[in-house]
């Protein structure tokens, strides 16, 4: 009796190795790229409808006249604003089984793919496409790591603007075509708003959009410098004048709209278009979203956040060269589109985002885009840490669990306490 | 020997499949998960990882965050038990005191257990909706229409810990009081005439009848209500999610917190409050089955 129970439960983990290894087995056979002998390049995104599908799709044409060598094969996984494809991307990095090329958010969000060793170097293509030259110096900058580049932005949005309903303002006796000079004076432009009736005349929403917000305000009160260098760790996140920029955050926080934690970013937006509020602070998509609704011109205004005119707060989405990807020569001409100004024209015009070259023409895009292409060459380059420029996925948690705390129960010195803790992690 | 084989052989060759793939993809998986709950494994990186014994859990238990998930998830719990059993319970009661249409009356009870949570969630988090006055919607809406102004209230997003996650919990009640009510109704179906007829003939009140005759008759049906509302509430996880969305501190729970800390690829500290999750459930869980089992033994 004895001897047959330990005999079953052999046999049973003689069974459970062979199923296991069969799994690994399969996997092999069906694995990610693709045979080099095909010639496909699997271009891995989140883009998969509306006009991020768009601006790939342009993507895709001008790749297959300037690469005909290769095949393009699409392997974009929906939903979540990316964070479903960053886990299947994980899987797939982790089994060794890259992509040709990956989409993600320029600067410290690739930070974990460039310590995991998942992409290589992509320096010497710069220079080989003239890319060193095209990209504004300033946002090279921002792109290099240890004097090494990993990744090609196929675009650029910016986050540090402010969406008014000019409207509402002038109820208030309020000019709405240019921005308040710095955050005091917006606040003050809030107070005479709340006092001509309007309950709530910031709207904003959950999560990021509250994160954006305080970006703006230490963005103004820190200046650029100072705000690059609190993400990198060399402006002291426990300083003074962080505490100073904060409070102000909180008085920001007063003017908004009760129900904050509990509507997402069109919401926002859509209390502005209908009156209900005076400004929103929202990345530059926002232009893409008022043109699809079909809200004209005249019904709402935009300038960069109070205080922060002249600095362009940017976020990009980059191409990247994984180490031990099949078919490199593949994912090099498809980086080679993206950098390009047909490929760049060819995506932003579809994707209401801006080309990363400062050579590209502005005639060819919508009336927003002319304006932030301008700026784009002009204006100082300092990176968002809500959309992984300056900050990488953990901090983010980190950050957007401190923000909903304060959201909920506003205390300064707790805010600041998790944000210094969220920049020191990784 | 042979003839013995006879006998449980066949047997143990149907359970096998089951217990290879419990075995492996349940316990297992437990094993792999509580060992990489002792590593330092906080990346994706493909780099040996080290043990570094109960680390992962000291640093847990002395994290605001976690701490702050645990009360959220103690809160919840006691608010949704408590609920659930007070609605099962009293619908149980009043359709079993005999009401036209009874059969329309529970497809209406059960009903909401039909709808998955995630779709409830979305539907809720437009209910829950904290504007109040005139810009109200959701049921606070409904409330200002009904002149019931007093009930408004911010729901979920502001208020004590007992405010945020009662809200969270009051969906979850909609949802499982039905299953409560047909739990008990079929508790108050099983038990004989016979004996509510001779307390009557005794004498006992309706009230009598209940508190000492029908209602300690039920006490396996309560404990197992209980067990199951328990450990569906201490994994509760979609609901909320659907409602208050990722990372909001005032509503997280650990299991809301694991999934965030899986997204920025920090196994160890995953899968350490995911162990202490399913130590969590264990307490509750073990000590029923351990108690059926034994009552059925002695049956």
């Amino acid at each position: 009796m004895r001897g047959g129970l330990s005999k079953t439960f052999a046999v049973m983990g003689a069974v459970g190795l062979l199923a296991v290894s069969a799994c690994g087995n399969s996997d092999d056979n069906s694995g990610g790229g693709g045979s080099s002998a095909s010639k496909d390049v699997t271009v891995f995104t989140w883009w998969a409808d509306g006009g991020e599908k768009a601006g790939l799709d342009g993507l895709v044409s001008t790749f297959n006249t300037e690469c005909k060598d290769y095949k393009f094969v699409n392997s974009a996984v929906a939903g979540g604003a990316g964070s479903n494809a960053k886990q299947v991307l994980a899987n797939d990095l982790a089994a060794k089984k890259p992509p040709s090329t990956f989409q993600a958010h320029a600067g410290a969000e690739l930070g974990d793919y460039i310590k995991n060793g998942q992409v290589d170097d992509v320096s010497d293509l710069y220079k080989e496409f003239g890319l060193d030259q095209a990209f504004p110096k300033s946002l090279l900058d921002n792109l290099t790591v240890d004097g090494k580049i990993y990744s090609v932005p196929a675009n650029v949005h910016r986050a540090n603007v402010v969406w008014a309903n000019p409207t509402v303002l002038k109820k208030a006796g309020l000019d709405a075509t240019k921005a308040p000079a710095s955050v005091d004076a917006w606040i003050a432009d809030l107070e005479k708003l709340k006092a001509a009736g309007v309950k709530a005349p910031l709207a904003t929403s959950k999560g990021f959009a509250q994160e954006m917000v305080m970006e703006v305000v230490l963005l103004a009160e820190l200046g650029p410098d100072k705000f690059t260098g609190l993400w990198k760790g060399d402006t002291d996140p426990n300083g003074a004048d962080v505490t100073a920029a904060l409070t102000k955050y909180q008085k920001l926080l007063s003017f908004s709209n009760v129900d904050r934690d509990a509507v997402d970013w069109p919401d926002a937006l859509g209390y502005v278009n209908k009156g209900q509020a005076g400004y929103t602070v929202m990345g530059d998509w926002v232009a893409a979203q008022q043109l699809a609704d079909k809200v004209p011109d005249s019904a709402y205004t935009y300038w960069p956040a109070p205080g922060t005119a002249g600095d362009f707060q940017f976020l990009a989405d980059s191409f990247t060269l994984p180490t031990g990807g099949q078919d490199p020569e593949g994912a090099k001409c498809w980086l080679k589109v993206v950098g390009s100004s047909e490929g760049q024209k060819a995506f932003n015009t579809k994707k209401g985002s801006i080309p990363a070259r400062s050579d590209a023409v502005p005639t060819d895009y919508p009336k927003y885009q002319q304006s932030a292409m301008a700026d784009w060459k002009s204006n100082k380059i300092v990176p968002s840490c809500a959309h992984g420029a300056a900050c990488s996925l953990g901090q983010n948690d980190s950050i957007l669990s401190a923000i909903s705390q304060f959201s909920g129960k506003p205390d300064v010195g707790t805010l600041q306490k998790a944000l210094a803790a969220a920049i020191k992690s990784s | 020997m042979h003839g013995r084989i006879r006998t449980w052989g066949p047997g143990a060759l149907v359970l096998l499949p089951t217990v290879l793939l419990l075995g492996y993809f349940v316990y297992g998986l437990i094993a792999w998960t509580f060992n990489t709950s002792l590593t330092d494994k906080h990346n994706a990186r493909p780099l040996p990882t080290k043990h570094v014994g109960f680390e992962n859990y000291v640093n847990l238990f002395g994290e605001d965050r976690f701490l702050n998930s645990l009360k959220n998830l103690g809160v919840l719990t006691v608010a949704f038990i408590v609920g659930t059993l007070i609605f099962g319970v009293l619908w149980a009661l009043l359709l079993e005191k005999g009401v036209t249409g009874e059969g329309v009356f529970r497809s209406i009870f059960l009903f909401p257990m039909a709808v998955s949570m995630i779709a409830s969630g979305v539907v809720w988090g437009w209910l829950l909706n904290p504007s109040q006055g005139d810009d109200a919607r959701g049921l606070n809406r409904l409330f200002d229409l009904l002149h019931l102004n007093f009930l408004e209230n911010p729901w979920w997003t502001a208020g004590s810990r007992w405010t945020t996650m009662a809200s969270i919990a009051l969906p979850a009640v909609w949802q499982l009081s039905g299953y409560i009510m047909a739990l008990f109704l079929a508790g108050f179906r099983g038990i004989p005439p016979e004996l509510r007829e001779a307390a009557r003939v005794d004498g006992a009140s309706e009230f009598k009848l209940y508190r000492y005759v029908l209602f300690p008759q039920l006490s396996p049906i309560a404990l197992s209500a209980l067990i199951i509302l328990g450990h569906m509430s201490l994994k509760l996880f979609d609901l909320i999610y659907a409602i208050t969305g990722p990372n909001q501190f005032r509503t997280e729970v650990p299991s809301v917190y694991m999934w965030n800390t899986l997204l920025r690829s920090d196994m160890a500290k995953a899968a350490g409050i995911a162990i202490v999750l399913l130590a969590v459930v264990a307490v509750l869980v073990i000590p029923y089955v351990a108690y059926t089992v034994r009552q059925e033994s002695e049956e």
